[in-house]
């Protein structure tokens, strides 16, 4: 590893720790200030209502994302959030646009970049959203505009589609197809999306294994 | 007296947000210095950055759309802050209606309980550690794992990367023909998908073929765009 990476690392841990406390402030000192402790029944049961969903979802997401953004990109996404619908699709361009491959030293510094920047300019253009709410929100939740953002998940997997396709048809051919199928079939999942993409992952992989041993890729 | 939008909310998710900006700020100067250090030319590390800030532009919209739709319930500063670190709205959104349904109430009126809302922005934090816990603690060891991989063999450490990503997208190309066995409409989606592909081929071609350079750097983000604009004349004329 080198030194870079070493306090990438460093700076990775201290900073997720720091973002830990941090988030935690926000509850806490609100508590602190208002006098307001939660109601302890119903933090359980509310907790209850997400963790097991969320905690796997972010475990997951964990391990898929982990080594696709590299070091510095993770720990920034993971404290900056939106790493499905934007972070993680910003750092592919990135690294596309600029030749670098992920998991190499300069996929590495270009993944940061590309999340860095992006958190930087999402958290700038949410802070302006908030102060400008009043004036913006007819706008942006008239009903003329609502099919567009409806649809930013398929206008942004689209283009990212064409990337991977284009890379290596072979490996994407199976596991697209078999994503199809199965949602075709279970529309259902549609909401549990996030636990389908280490499915995903682990059926290409395997898909990948498979060609790569009869030498086809 | 409490309110959802009180001043010592709004002073206490912007102390976290400006910690979280602080902190991307941070690794953005580090990766810079790397990048130039491993002789990355200037040229092409603000093209990098102006392209990542175009591509961020129309998500970041969207998340602004959350923190409305939450801001109804919940007041501003909460929404604000979740949904600028860690969140997304497919979290916070259930984790907000967990908490309600635990507190019995409805999230169509502004909370005006203080120990509700303590109630729900605790769940709300609480619920989304596992991710940055585990990436905070193990990233490092996953790393090593990734490395020694890749050191055995690095043409499958390529190819393994590449099938991690395809397994994300196949996913989610999986989710938007999830709805087309309700009809036509259900198709819309897919036809948003399709349009942005060709845009993306379309885009692909001026630059490789043409030789139109400076947009390599924009077709993915004028792709989303495009067939985000796409979807609302389709969606008048299909009927959604």
């Amino acid at each position: 590893m080198s030194l870079y990476e070493q306090k990438i690392h460093r700076w990775g841990r201290i900073s997720g720790i720091l973002a830990l406390i941090m988030f935690t402030a926000y509850p806490l000192l609100l508590s602190i200030y208002f006098k307001a402790w939660p109601y302890l029944g119903a933090l359980g049961k509310g907790l209850l209502g997400v963790i097991p969903i969320f905690y796997t979802v972010g475990v997951i997401e964990a391990f898929t994302y982990g080594p696709m953004l590299g070091a510095g990109g993770s720990y920034l996404s993971f404290v900056t959030g939106n790493i499905t619908n934007l972070k993680a699709p910003c750092a592919i361009n990135a690294m596309k646009v600029a030749k670098a491959e992920p998991g190499t030293p300069e996929g590495e510094v270009i993944s940061t970049l590309a999340i860095g920047i992006s958190s930087i300019v999402t958290t700038l253009i949410l802070f302006l959203g908030m102060v400008l709410l009043s004036s913006i929100a007819p706008i942006l939740e008239s009903p003329t505009l609502a099919p567009a953002f409806a649809n930013i998940l398929p206008a942004l997997f689209g283009g990212l589609a064409v990337v991977f396709v284009s890379r290596n048809w072979k490996i994407a051919v199976g596991p697209m197809a078999f994503m199809l199928i199965l949602f075709i079939v279970q529309p259902g999942l549609a909401s549990a999306v996030s636990l389908l993409v280490p499915v995903g992952a682990v059926f290409a992989i395997g898909v990948s294994r498979v060609l790569y041993k009869r030498g086809v890729i | 007296m409490f309110h959802v939008n009180h001043p010592v909310l709004y002073g206490l998710a912007a102390l976290v947000i400006l910690y979280v900006l602080g902190q991307s700020v941070f690794f953005t100067v580090k990766a810079y210095q790397r990048a130039r250090e491993m002789g990355m030319s200037k040229k092409l590390l603000a093209s990098i950055m102006r392209g990542s800030a175009i591509f961020s532009i129309a998500p970041a919209i969207a998340i602004i759309i959350g923190i409305i739709t939450l801001s109804r319930f919940i007041g501003l500063p909460l929404p604000w802050l979740r949904l600028s670190v860690v969140g997304a709205l497919t979290y916070e959104l259930p984790a907000a209606t967990s908490a309600a349904s635990a507190l019995g109430i409805s999230m169509t009126d502004a909370l005006t309980d203080a120990r509700a809302y303590a109630t729900i922005a605790w769940v709300m934090t609480l619920g989304s550690f596992s991710g940055l816990v585990i990436i905070t603690f193990f990233l490092k060891k996953m790393q090593r794992g990734l490395m020694t991989l890749k050191a055995k063999d690095e043409k499958w450490g390529a190819i393994f990367m590449d099938s991690l990503f395809i397994g994300m997208v196949s996913a989610f190309l999986g989710m938007i023909f999830s709805e087309i066995r309700t009809g036509i409409k259900g198709w819309i989606p897919v036809f948003v998908m399709v349009f942005s592909s060709l845009l993306m081929l379309i885009f692909g071609y001026l630059v490789t073929r043409k030789k139109i350079a400076w947009l390599e750097n924009y077709a993915m983000p004028f792709s989303m765009l495009g067939a985000m604009a796409f979807s609302i004349p389709l969606t008048a004329w299909i009927g959604g």
